[in-house]
């Protein structure tokens, strides 16, 4: 590390990994419940387990991006961070958010819609969060001697992040248009300015890792971005065809999200052409296998499977059923997952000065997260194949069908046994980093 | 070959002209589409009252509507179709889990007038032109 305040970035990431543990008991939870097993159902009923799943995922993801950034932003802008203080402050109300967020979900107070079940008066909490923190970062970046490309696009991402958040927080009586701007949440986020941020992330580690030169990678940075707003913005579509707003969006969202893949197409071809092109290895080879696992894997999970059911004529068929799922979890984890567990990787020997680069753990839970992840996907989509054609073609009842796939959640469980043992020896080599410490600075 | 500008030229360009698309579409489904195609006319406080009560409970939380929402039970746009009034009252006014094939449901135990007011609420869903949605299985006979 080269600047004192980057230090703060190990407590977001520190944040992180305890939620994704948690994130994972409720996927355990769910998984039970899917096979028959639905014992804690007076505790934690189904819709309970599920926005604490979904919730704690998108947080410890933000938990993550924000932690990338306090790390990246000093060290692109050449500055320290504009205020530490503030930016514990910050992690604090964050998780103080969180939990309450949480809690709350056990207790029926929430907002029933779908990832983003934070009740209105918490909502608020988040914008003042949010708004300390791009605070801290702009004036960061401002002040600093240098704006690269790098920052600049992280710290759109972000900015536009925060903005997209707030057309969630209307109240519309017409739940077609409730559902219609709270898309403009979930899908601009996803597939559109999040992307922005997994770019800026993987371009910074790329410069890094790599050793290319700043201005190809920042060129072709500006190339997969503009990719993915010329085809994400339109590509809101595909989730208008079958909500009542209309026939035009089959057209235009059929089309612009089929060209979706092209900017995860990029984003691996570029982290490859990369790493090919790189003549200083670096030594931290776990960082550089999750670098290239997010480029490859999120073309894999959000390229691909996103194609295979953003059709509109497949989508009739699958809109809303196990098949989402199963694309949701490796979109998920090849994206955003992944890119923050890089940028972890990579943060944690500069900021503890103990260079864990090469461990057996390291890379064992590289490959036991990503191969049960993989499992688990599978699972989701036999399951999800079969319940399509026996509910929607054959037309048999929603609870026979589920009684027929239960096996394939043994399956899911397994599999999602295999990753959970991977994510441990993730945040066992995480503890094992130790705290951050200004031994570590490094000055130049 | 291409230059850094030009690619953050392609970058800015791009997003501002497909922005403005899709404000224009959005604008246009949002005045001329929607009040038909969900019938806004039909849109009485009942209605609203039960889309509170939907949202209040996490009914997403299970279920699917319009196709969003979870994947733990039915489909619920054309329940009204399906079930008629009297059977979602009851699995809505029951004080133990309904559960008429195994899996559970909570135990909410509404009134008689809540029951009535998800019952507006999924009537006038039902009713929505959804494009097709959810299909006729055709295997079916
Ligand atoms: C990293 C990027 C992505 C992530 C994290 C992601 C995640 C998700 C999630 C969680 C859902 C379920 C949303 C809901 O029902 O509320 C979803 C739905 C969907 N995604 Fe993605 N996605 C990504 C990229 C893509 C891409 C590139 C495509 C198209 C090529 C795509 C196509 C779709 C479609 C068609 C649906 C609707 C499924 C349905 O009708 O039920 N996704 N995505
Ligand atoms: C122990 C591992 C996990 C298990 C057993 C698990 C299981 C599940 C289950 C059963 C659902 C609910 C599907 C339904 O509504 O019926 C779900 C939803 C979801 N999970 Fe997981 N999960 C796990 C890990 C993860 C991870 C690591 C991620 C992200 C990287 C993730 C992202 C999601 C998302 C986005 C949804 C919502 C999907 C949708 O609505 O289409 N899960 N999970
Ligand atoms: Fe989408």
């Amino acid at each position: 590390m080269k600047y004192r305040s980057q230090k703060v970035a190990y407590w977001f990431f520190a944040l992180s990994m305890l939620l994704l543990s948690l994130q994972l008991v409720y996927g355990f939870i769910m998984g039970f419940a899917h096979m028959g097993y639905d014992g804690l159902h007076s505790v934690v009923a189904f819709n309970t387990a599920r926005a604490v799943h979904t919730n704690l995922l998108v947080v410890w993801l933000l938990s993550g991006f924000m932690g990338a950034a306090y790390y990246i932003i000093p060290e692109e802008a050449e500055n320290e961070l504009a205020s530490v203080k503030l930016a514990y402050a910050q992690l604090i109300s964050l998780a103080v958010v969180g939990v309450i967020a949480i809690v709350g979900y056990h207790f029926n107070y929430w907002e029933g819609r779908k990832f983003l079940e934070i009740p209105r008066p918490l909502d608020y909490l988040v914008v003042v969060n949010v708004l300390t923190f791009l605070g801290i970062i702009l004036v960061t970046l401002f002040k600093g001697k240098k704006r690269t490309t790098t920052a600049l696009v992280l710290t759109m991402g972000l900015v536009f992040a925060a903005l997209l958040y707030l057309p969630g927080m209307i109240w519309f009586d017409n739940q077609a248009i409730d559902s219609f701007f709270r898309w403009w949440v979930v899908h601009l986020w996803v597939e559109g300015v999040w992307e922005l941020i997994m770019g800026g992330i993987l371009s910074f580690l790329l410069i890094k890792i790599t050793g290319v030169d700043r201005e190809v990678i920042e060129k072709w940075l500006y190339v997969i971005v503009g990719l993915t707003f010329i085809s994400g913005i339109l590509g809101t579509g595909h989730h208008y065809y079958y909500i009542g707003v209309g026939k035009i969006w089959i057209i235009v969202g059929g089309i612009f999200s089929a060209l979706e893949p092209l900017a995860f197409l990029g984003m691996a071809l570029f982290a490859i052409a990369m790493y090919r092109k790189g003549e200083k290895k670096h030594p931290n080879k776990i960082a550089l296998s999750w670098t290239l696992g997010t480029a490859i894997v999120s073309f894999v999970g959000a390229g691909l499977l996103g194609l295979a059911h953003t059709i509109p004529q497949v989508n009739m068929y699958t809109h809303g059923t196990l098949v989402t799922a199963m694309h949701g979890h490796l979109a998920f984890w090849g994206a955003y997952a992944m890119i923050v567990l890089a940028i972890i990787s990579y943060a944690m020997p500069n900021l503890t000065g103990r260079k864990l680069y090469d461990t057996t753990t390291g890379l064992y839970a590289f490959w036991l997260s990503n191969i049960g992840m993989l499992g688990m996907t599978v699972a989701f989509g036999v399951a999800g194949v079969a319940q399509v054609y026996l509910e929607r073609k054959v037309g048999l009842e929603f609870g026979d069908v589920q009684k027929e796939i239960q096996v394939h959640f043994l399956i899911l469980v397994s599999c999602a046994t295999m990753f959970t043992t991977g994510i441990c020896m993730y945040i066992y080599e995480f503890v094992k980093h130790g705290r951050p410490s200004d031994e570590a600075l490094v000055t130049q | 070959m291409l230059s850094k500008s030009q690619a953050k030229t392609f970058f800015l360009g791009g997003t501002i002209v497909t922005f403005a698309v899709f404000l224009a579409l959005s604008w246009t489904s949002l005045s001329n589409e929607v009040p038909k195609r969900t019938h806004e006319e039909n849109l009485t406080p009942q209605v609203v009252r039960g889309k509170q009560i939907w949202e209040a409970n996490n009914c997403m939380g299970c279920h699917t509507i319009m196709g969003e929402g979870a994947y733990y039970a039915p489909e619920l746009t054309k329940v009204y179709e399906r079930r008629g009034e009297g059977y979602i009252k009851a699995a809505l006014m029951s004080k133990t889990p309904w559960s008429p094939r195994g899996r559970k449901m909570v135990a909410y135990g509404f009134s008689e007038q809540q029951a009535n007011d998800v019952v507006a609420f999924l009537k006038w869903i039902g009713e929505t032109d959804l494009n097709g949605f959810p299909p006729k299985p055709d295997l079916k006979k």
